[in-house]
């Protein structure tokens, strides 16, 4: 850690104010506070369109790789603002991790996919050990050890899916940010994943956008759940956020009950 | 079921007969045609390479030795005077004497011992004064090995010549390659849209400009430069490294669009996951998406070094007019293009020595670009990755 800022108030993982993200003119999302528990896993669901995913990549600043989104409000990360303009977005990224929607490995070798990220940030210690112990947390050691050297596109969509959390875990982060990450796999490949998310959330906060509210039910501590701004103006907003047992057994809003019960999404 | 029956009786019938559709045979007949069309100009043109380069491995050139006989000869003599002006053939070569053609069996001093009617020619009286030819067989090892190009005195070596088009070609690349690899990374993974849709065009404009213009540019601006850099007495006014200079913006362009391409085509998602493992845009650009585009940069780069080996005008204008076999860049030396270019330039007959030497060279131009482009297509087929 190399901020000076204080970090001892901070309770929440990340916590946002007033976080609102526009494309161009067209606000996205608009107003969010929510806080994220640490060493939770934290589901966002929501229907299509509604900014579930916009949000989440606001957790790491990767919505900046496109040229058009414009921030505002704050997002803290340790009580610190992501987006004060002296914060460097390579730095909050080595420490909030991402898994995205369809498996992404590097045309490279299974071993250099997961040592990469760790060697371009400086990693100075045992390699062999980290890859090991990186892939045994990622539970695809035991499926790749005799192809280390094989590229990582050789694997199939869900061992690709688990290399890439490998990868991500191969930087210990603090955070890492899930973007629908088993909706190109089939049932099989979910299990191990969301098995996997289970054992992980041991050591990691965990944020999960997901299409699938059962997944949700499944694997969440917690759920945030997002839908449109019914002034039609179609903004994604937050409408209701809890304990995800709360939330699926007694939702306060009744948006949240059609949209769980299935009558909308 | 009844129920189903009943509706399939209620639709109407509809015909699915097959139609002509003649609009479309046409297209397709056209399109076709002109697939043809192209495929019969290529075979057109290596026939005709390959035709007029056998006429000169496959037959023997005759080299004026401007050595007469001294006296009139008959039919039926084997030895006869020479002159002592000319260069004199060794024993073994085929000479020849108006259309006869005798075999060289000795020579003491200045006379000639041969064999009549050789390689059945009719055996007839020379007159005094004939001048003698020599036969000079140019082999395809000869061709290809030999260092000295003098087709009319006998030295067939396309080495200086094949070795200029490399330096040239090899100085071109060296500049265009990180220029162009450089501007590519720029374009597709810094630059804003604006930048980009900005300084793309202004770079293409490059590739428009006619290569006659760059060959003054090479003679009139870069020889200048390297002489006053390197020292007039140490560069020539014509030189290679001046034309690979040149060359090497010439096929900038080339480099780099072709790249650009290449990394544009690189999937968003392995950058978004470089930069979520917290890569900066440098590691992101040269350590992932570089290699991932590898094979397009490849292509682009042997497509380039094909162009170069090819270019004539700015080699013809600034590389020098005359075969030299040097290894230094500040010396004038004919590349291929070159030497077929200035020896095409004048008056040349069909069938000639040198007519039939430049389609030897031509032919040979042909074949590295032929085998670079397979080298190409084979390094896309080796390290293209499928992206799902």
């Amino acid at each position: 850690m190399t901020d000076t800022a204080p970090t001892a108030t901070a309770t929440a993982a990340i916590e946002t104010n007033d976080l609102s993200i526009y494309y161009g003119s067209f606000q996205a999302v608009r107003d969010v506070n929510l806080d994220i528990q640490p060493n939770r896993i934290t589901a966002i669901i929501g229907p299509s369109g509604c900014g579930k995913s916009t949000v989440l990549r606001a957790f790491n600043r990767m919505n900046e790789l496109i040229p058009s989104v414009n921030t505002t409000g704050e997002v803290l990360f340790r009580g610190q603002n992501i987006y004060k303009p002296d914060v460097d977005p390579v730095e909050v990224r080595r420490h909030i991790g991402m898994v995205f929607q369809k498996p992404n490995p590097f045309p490279k070798s299974v071993y250099e996919n997961v040592a990469w990220g760790a060697r371009i940030n400086g990693f100075k210690g045992n390699m062999d050990e980290l890859v090991h112990s990186s892939l045994q947390s990622a539970a695809l050691w035991d499926e790749v050890k005799d192809k280390l050297d094989q590229s990582g596109l050789s694997l199939s969509g869900g061992q690709q899916q688990r290399l890439c959390i490998a990868r991500a875990i191969a930087v210990r982060p603090d955070i890492i940010l899930m973007d629908e990450p088993c909706s190109a796999l089939d049932p099989i490949a979910t299990l191990r994943i969301e098995e996997l998310m289970r054992d992980l959330a041991k050591d990691y906060t965990i944020i999960i956008v997901t299409h699938n509210m059962q997944q949700a039910a499944r694997v969440s501590d917690r759920t945030a759940f997002f839908s449109l701004s019914e002034d039609g103006k179609r903004a994604g907003m937050l409408m209701e956020y809890g304990d995800t047992k709360t939330m699926f057994t007694r939702p306060e809003k009744k948006i949240t009950e059609d949209y769980i019960t299935g009558r909308f999404g | 079921m009844p129920l189903t029956r009943a509706t399939e009786q209620s639709l109407p019938a509809t015909s699915l007969k097959r139609k002509l559709r003649l609009r479309e045979l046409v297209i397709q007949a056209v399109l076709f045609l002109c697939g043809l069309f192209s495929i019969f100009v290529t075979v057109g043109i290596i026939y005709e390479l390959g035709k007029e380069s056998m006429l000169f491995f496959g037959r023997t050139q005759w080299e004026r030795t401007n050595k007469p006989i001294v006296a009139a000869i008959s039919a039926s003599d084997v030895q006869f005077e020479v002159s002592n002006i000319g260069a004199m053939a060794s024993p073994g070569e085929v000479i020849r004497l108006d259309d006869e053609l005798l075999m060289l069996t000795a020579v003491e001093g200045s006379t000639y011992f041969v064999e009549r009617g050789f390689r059945d020619s009719l055996p007839v009286p020379h007159a005094a004064e004939t001048i003698i030819y020599r036969g000079v067989d140019p082999s395809v090892w000869e061709f290809l090995t030999g260092t000295s190009w003098a087709p009319h005195a006998g030295q067939f070596g396309v080495l200086p010549l094949l070795n200029a088009t490399l330096m040239v070609s090899g100085i071109a690349i060296l500049v265009a390659l990180p220029l162009g690899l450089a501007a590519a990374i720029y374009l597709s993974e810094y630059a804003s849209p604006k930048a980009r849709n900005t300084l793309k065009p202004i770079l293409e404009v490059l590739a428009g400009v006619p290569t006659v213009v760059y060959g003054y540019f090479a003679l009139t601006f870069m020889t200048p430069l390297l002489r006053s850099i390197f020292g007039q007495d140490t560069v020539q006014i014509y030189n290679t490294a001046s034309a690979g200079i040149v060359i090497g913006i010439l096929i900038l362009p080339l480099v780099s669009t072709i790249s650009e391409d290449a990394l544009n085509a690189v999937p968003r998602s392995l950058r978004e996951a470089a930069y979520g493992l917290g890569a900066t845009r440098l590691e992101t650009a040269v350590r992932i998406v570089l290699p991932a585009a590898f094979s397009g940069i490849a292509a682009a780069v042997i497509i380039a070094i094909s162009r170069a080996i090819g270019e004539t005008m700015v080699v013809a204008l600034a590389a020098g007019a005359g075969p030299a076999f040097t290894f230094n860049p500040f010396q004038a030396a004919e590349t291929m293009t070159g030497h077929i270019v200035r020896i095409s330039g004048g008056d040349l007959s069909y069938d000639s020595l040198d007519y039939n030497s430049i389609f030897a060279i031509g032919l040979m131009l042909f074949v590295m670009t032929l085998a670079l482009n397979i080298f190409s297509q084979y390094i896309v087929r080796r390290f293209r990755e499928v992206y799902e």
